[in-house]
């Protein structure tokens, strides 16, 4: 068996709401293979930004570790890229220097650099605005910087919250399959989060459920469709039936959080 | 594609660059809108107009007596007066420097201090229930005490306008660093940042917009200081000028003296907004 590139172990969060405390992950556990497109779906405050920042090392959990290829994580860290659901964009910089900015740190050559920035422009279809201020750009360009940016540094792993949540259905179509698309060609781990259920099952190798608050690891579904995918895949019969299992699993835990008093 | 295409090409367009639209009407008064360029900067010069003409009719008509409110004409004549004899400069420019210092020293600390107040609670923690209780110190009451410190030179006015400015400078820049997004910050640490280079690099780009406003304001602050800063044991300056000229009653050169400051305040405030829209093109339509 090969070693996990990342390994969730035991971990648990509290948080303290007016003085009182209350658990937002409890016990949660979860393995995540090399090269794998994991995503985790839950109904809203179950705790995935949570988990995600605990992942990334953001967030220091009150129980349990986060192991990066075996080795405990200790804050942030250049091998986790992380694109947020915000566009979080440097406003002062364009495009290119944004993009640029994740290579402060590298090793490679000035030139080096250049190429691969140039690179990860084209490959998020951004050729022609390199020198655009964000603010000049749409909420989907907006994020395609982000996610070139937390490529260009080819961390091991990305971390995504939600990262086209803001974005309208039609747009959000197009950046999951340029985001598979180039996640085909530069293969890295990846853990995604969403709460819609035919983005997860359009992009994963496994999904996750995780239950209402305080969450828990509920249901696994691993997505056997082939790849590469193109959006024809929505219509198939695999599709259709890990949408139904996990939309009917999510929804029991909705219910959950509506039918008892929140609290606890 | 839209919004660029607007901004590289905007000369070429048809549209019509005053900004009145082709057909229809002007709205004026529509809540929160912009309204045309041109008639925005008419309005003000209009309304300074209108008080000049008022000022004028009162004068001209003996409304008031000349020992209250000189005629327009007579500031004027004065204002010709003290520049052909050279007041006029080596006023302005004690008073330039001082305003100078006095703004440059409170910035020197301010910045500093600011980002690390609005940057780490520790500082906040640290320093705001200092500074609000001295922010509230009335300035004129501390004028004895600074010249027991630091003599009756122009070092004493520095200090006057230090503490006019400091004190309320430092807590907006701490407000400026603070609407720096947090989610920025993350970006710097997950791209394996160190502190001093997230607030280098991030922190304070980002917030150097608003810090540059805060700059436009607080001098404007400093000017208004003046006065109280050459209050005391000053031979030159436009304050002092001010408060010689009431000992005689020279009503004309009280309201020179405070419509040139005033002059030289807008100035400054404009050169800031000009300058800040040359740093920064990037934040342009905001
Ligand atoms: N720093 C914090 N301090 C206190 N409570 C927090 C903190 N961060 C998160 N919480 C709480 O933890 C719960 C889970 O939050 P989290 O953001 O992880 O949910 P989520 O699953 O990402 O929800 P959503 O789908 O709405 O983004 C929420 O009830 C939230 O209010
Ligand atoms: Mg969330």
């Amino acid at each position: 068996m090969i070693a996990p590139k990342i390994s969730i172990e035991n971990v648990s969060q509290l948080f303290y709401k007016s003085g009182s405390p209350f658990v937002v992950l409890d016990n949660f556990s979860m393995e995540i293979a090399k090269n794998e497109f994991v995503t985790v779906v839950g109904t809203s405050g179950c705790g995935k930004s949570t988990l995600l920042n605990i992942v990334g090392g953001l967030v220091e959990p009150s129980d349990g570790q986060v192991c990066i290829d075996g080795i405990p994580i200790d804050g942030p860290g250049r091998d986790r890229g992380f694109v947020f659901q915000s566009y979080s964009l440097f406003e002062w910089l364009n495009v290119e220097r944004n993009i640029f900015f994740s290579l402060k740190k590298s090793a490679m050559k000035e030139r080096e650099k250049k190429e691969t920035v140039r690179h990860y422009i084209n490959a998020v279809g951004l050729s022609g605005f390199e020198k655009a201020y964000p603010r000049e750009l749409s909420g989907g360009m907006r994020q395609r910087v982000a996610i070139a940016r937390a490529l260009v540094y080819k961390p091991e792993v990305l971390l995504m919250d939600e990262p086209f949540g803001a974005l309208d259905s039609q747009t959000r179509g197009m950046m999951q399959e340029l985001l598979l698309q180039v996640w085909e060609e530069h293969k890295t781990t990846v853990l995604f989060i969403t709460h819609d259920v035919d983005e997860a099952i359009f992009i994963s190798d496994r999904v996750v459920v995780m239950s209402a608050r305080p969450g828990r690891l509920k249901l696994e579904k691993t997505i056997e469709l082939t790849r590469p995918r193109s959006y024809e895949i929505t219509t198939e019969q695999l599709f259709m039936d890990a949408k139904k299992e996990l939309i009917g699993s999510i929804r029991e835990e909705t219910l959950k959080t509506m039918a008892v008093p929140s609290g606890s | 594609m839209k919004i660029m295409s607007k901004n590289r090409k905007e000369q070429k367009l048809s549209i019509s660059r005053t900004g009145i639209p082709k057909r229809g009407k002007v709205k004026f008064f529509a809540l929160r809108e912009d309204i045309p360029r041109n008639i925005y900067i008419l309005g003000g010069a209009v309304f300074i107009g209108l008080v000049l003409v008022a000022w004028q009719l009162i004068t001209a008509f003996g409304l008031v007596r000349p020992l209250f409110l000189p005629a327009p004409v007579d500031v004027i004549v004065e204002g010709g007066r003290q520049i052909r004899e050279g007041i006029l400069y080596a006023d302005a420019s004690a008073s330039i420097y001082r305003i100078v210092m006095g703004w440059g020293f409170a910035t020197l600390f301010a910045v500093p201090i600011g980002i690390l107040m609005g940057s780490f609670k520790f500082f906040e923690g640290l320093f705001e229930p200092f500074i609000d209780i001295v922010r509230y110190m009335p300035v004129v009451a501390l004028i004895p005490l600074t010249i027991l410190w630091a003599g009756i030179g122009d070092f004493q006015k520095f200090l006057i306008l230090f503490i006019g400015t400091f004190f309320q400078q430092v807590l907006m820049i701490m407000d400026n660093v603070k609407q720096v997004p947090v989610s920025l910050i993350r970006v710097g640490q997950t791209l394996g940042l160190s502190r001093i280079e997230i607030l280098k690099s991030i922190v304070l780009p980002s917030a150097f917009p608003g810090v540059w406003d805060t700059f436009r304001i607080t001098m404007g602050w400093t000017w208004t200081y003046l006065v109280v800063a050459e209050l005391v044991a000053a031979d030159k300056g436009l304050g002092r000028r001010i408060m010689d000229a009431q000992r005689y009653l020279a009503t004309d050169t009280i309201i020179f003296g405070i419509l040139f400051i005033g002059l030289l305040g807008l100035i400054t405030d404009y050169l800031f907004k000009l300058s800040g829209r040359f740093l920064f093109k990037w934040n342009r339509g905001s």
